[in-house]
């Protein structure tokens, strides 16, 4: 066999063709030989280099340098320069426009990408860039000498826990589904991320789809399941897109369907659509709606491992589980709990929303610390503001203050703060933020989002959610907080499902850390972090110079004054909009 | 409208989002519905998404065509269209003009816009205009929270969107 100490590839597709890729080749060919280079260098046609827009294209493997627009002419210069020179003709080489990536940036020294590792850097629509990245090798390896059991042992020993937001061990789940009788059996990928504010899913269904299948494939494996449904929310257009034509050319290949790699093993899978209803995120609602019912979730047991899809067994996680099953399976369980804490392994894939300089796709190995994602990763608070609150868990999570930053984030620690993991979402607040305007907040979302079956849910987010905006109001009154404590514990321990189970969450945790607020708004009438509305006042202090500017950008003709005089803004008229204050130029407008 | 879709269909002409459509065009639409999503009731969800998607929201014609294929009574179907958020069972205007209301778009100054949106059309959320223009909604998180505040306009999606760019954006759509 022949080694060759250098690769050069030329892009043959018909546009490059169509700009003399063919003569290139020949020319190079003909050059090589001439320097005796010939049986060092080889060169090969390849369909696709880069957007072909300033070919003809070249590749130089392994140095990864990008040749464009060089013609016939060019090839001695071309040759000489980089072959016997050793340099790197920089007149050729391809000058990048950087297109700034506003959600995923290159990784920062706190990060471990692996769910993340192929976002940004493959080409989602081909499948062989996923191949290149070791795609498919860990399918290979498992049909190929893995038994079920071995999958499943793999799985439990890797600690691997549920990335939706329960945490529930996926071997554990893979195994229970495994000893199930009943046939068929499915595998159901949660693709539902209706989280606000987390997008992680979103982007891994865009950028790297094939870990979602692969994984998908090798759940089936190991429960004996021959067929799956990926249910992705109808907000995600361009993911389910990208996923489909990723199911089409992984069927191509013969990743999906019969006798897959020729192990006798056959699956195949479809994508499901959501239509809009956050509450089937939740797995009982989530097969409701594929069976084409209302999404309501049933009790449990029994669970979906037992009886799920038309009470079928059933294997429900998350894109962001799925995803990483490939590099477990392909580097070892060992490897993966290396990294994480003892109970919490592995990595975590978190959005970071808010008032932060750096928001977007972080991914970290569970067990750091809340100080260090706020502040060394998504470096610290805009605009130099405190922080006043992490909420962490999406509309469940709770509302964590500054003294719980230096606390690990994993599941345990999380639960014991009054919140949960859920699927990554951590939105930052700053000091202007209201606490009890942001429980009204989620509760108006739940409130909207609750699917009405169970009656603590229905009805106690209503009641709650009823007191919370009177609050906000400034129609607050004595007792509203012992009440909203009570509706919080019956809600808790009564709901059907998790949605319900965690509506209170951030009404527990912002009354358990900010009570003083929910005080202020009650007894003083008055809303610290100057938001409420119905609390707050617009007035016009002494700075003021007459200028009129306020009082002519005011779309309720609230402010009157003469010109060069104090004017006045009628507290019964105003609608607190905001307007004045941010056209007034001598800060002479204050919120009280 | 653009071609980009979450079902992925073809473009439909924007002048069938009239409040009344006939009969003969909601028996196509409901043909090509199931001819292409199948015909149990596992297939409920999608057809309904591609009525929606044709008609602007799904008319009580197309109830009882429905029943007819999938051989359930009216009242279930619409107990499943009346569920989910982006099937509608009342005429929309010809667009549908969807803001975000997480919390990750409020905190960055999604209530200015949102102001701002309904001060511009004069709409309430869930409402239509009279001339039959625009449809104003709120909707869950679009996953796109690192450019919020966001809104979309039909299948178009803005982010980084500021009171005062409201009116621009509007103006676009005939």
């Amino acid at each position: 066999m022949k080694y060759y100490r250098t690769h050069i590839l030329i892009c043959v597709d018909p546009e490059c063709l169509g700009k003399g890729a063919h003569d290139i080749e020949d020319a190079l060919q003909d050059e090589l030989v001439a320097q005796g280079l010939i049986d060092e260098v080889q060169v090969l046609e390849t369909p696709r280099i880069g957007d072909c827009s300033h070919g003809p294209e070249m590749m130089v493997y392994p140095d990864g340098v990008h040749y464009v627009g060089m013609s016939v002419d060019d090839i001695p210069f071309l040759v000489e320069e980089h072959f016997l020179k050793g340099r790197v003709a920089k007149k050729f080489l391809l000058t990048k426009v950087e297109v700034k990536d506003e959600e995923l940036g290159a990784p920062t020294s706190k990060e471990v990408r692996v769910v993340l590792r192929n976002c940004g850097k493959i080409d989602p629509e081909n499948i062989e860039d996923y191949i290149a990245e070791d795609g498919y090798e860990a399918l290979a390896k498992v049909l190929a000498s893995y038994t079920p059991e071995k999958v499943i042992d793999e799985m439990l020993a890797s600690g691997l826990r549920g990335r939706g937001g329960a945490g529930f061990p996926a071997g554990r789940k893979w195994q229970f589904c495994r000893a199930s009788k009943a046939t068929p059996k499915f595998v159901i990928c949660n693709a539902d991320e209706g989280d606000p504010g987390a997008f992680m899913n979103r982007r891994v269904l865009e950028g790297d789809p094939h870990a979602v299948v692969e994984g998908m494939i090798i759940a089936a494996y190991a429960i004996g399941s021959s067929r799956g449904y990926i249910y992705c929310r109808a907000e995600y257009p361009l993911a389910v897109r990208t996923l489909n034509i990723a199911i089409q050319q992984a069927r191509a290949l013969g990743l999906l369907g019969e006798d897959i790699l020729g192990s006798g093993f056959s699956f195949d899978l479809e994508v499901r659509i959501g239509a809009g209803a956050f509450v089937c995120g939740e797995e009982t609602a989530l097969m409701a709606s594929i069976e084409g019912k209302r999404g309501e979730p049933r009790p449990r047991p029994p669970f979906p491992a037992v009886s799920g899809l038309w009470a079928k067994p059933s294997n429900v996680n998350n894109v962001e589980t799925y995803a990483n099953v490939p590099q477990i399976m392909l580097r070892g369980a060992q490897w993966y709990a290396s990294m994480g804490t003892e109970k919490s392994k592995g990595t975590k894939t978190f959005a970071l929303a808010g008032d932060v300089n750096h928001t977007g796709l972080i991914e970290v190995p569970l067990g750091i610390n809340m100080r260090e994602v706020v502040y060394d990763i998504a470096q610290g608070i805009k605009d130099g503001k405190k922080l006043k609150a992490v909420q962490i868990g999406g509309p469940m999570g709770g509302c964590l203050p500054e003294e719980y930053l230096d606390r690990p984030i994993d599941y345990e620690s999380l639960a014991a703060a009054g919140t949960i993991m859920g699927s990554g979402g951590l939105v930052v607040m700053d000091e202007d933020t209201c606490m009890v305007d942001i429980a009204r907040f989620f509760m108006e979302f739940i409130q909207d989002e609750s699917c009405g079956k169970c009656t603590p849910c229905r009805v106690g987010t209503r009641r709650m959610l009823e007191i919370l905006q009177r609050i906000c109001k400034g129609d607050g009154k004595d007792g509203d907080i012992e009440t909203l404590e009570m509706l919080c514990r019956q809600i808790k321990s009564t709901s059907l499902c998790g949605l319900g189970q965690g509506a209170p969450n951030p009404v527990e945790s912002t009354l358990k850390h900010f009570r003083k607020e929910y005080e202020a708004h009650i007894y003083e009438k008055r809303c610290p972090a100057k938001v409420c509305k119905g609390l707050i006042r617009f007035d016009i202090i002494d700075a003021c110079t007459g200028c009129t500017v306020c009082a002519r950008n005011c779309p309720v003709g609230a402010i009157t004054g003469e010109r060069r005089k104090l004017h006045v803004i009628d507290v019964n008229t105003c609608i607190r909009c905001g307007i004045c204050m941010q056209v007034c130029n001598f800060n002479a407008i204050v919120i009280n | 409208m653009t071609a980009m879709s979450a079902v992925g269909i073809v473009e439909v002409q924007t002048d069938q989002r009239s409040a009344t459509v006939s009969e003969s065009r909601v028996r196509e639409v409901v043909e090509a519905a199931v001819a292409k999503c199948g015909a149990t009731r596992e297939d409920l969800v999608p057809i309904l998404t591609e009525i929606n998607h044709a008609l602007g929201y799904i008319p009580p014609e197309a109830f009882k065509e429905v029943s007819h294929v999938l051989h359930t009574p009216i009242g279930q179907l619409f107990s499943v269209a009346s569920f989910y958020q982006m099937l509608s069972t009342k005429p929309r205007g010809r667009h549908l003009i969807q803001f975000c209301e997480s919390a990750p778009c409020h905190v960055v100054g999604g209530r200015e816009v949102w102001t701002a949106l309904q001060d511009t059309l004069k709409l309430e959320s869930g409402e239509t205009s009279a001339d039959g223009k625009w449809t104003l909604r709120t909707t869950s998180c679009l996953g796109v929270c690192a450019v919020g505040p966001v809104i979309t306009v039909d299948e178009d999606i803005y982010g980084n969107i500021t009171p005062q760019q409201v009116n621009g954006i509007l103006e676009r759509y005939e």
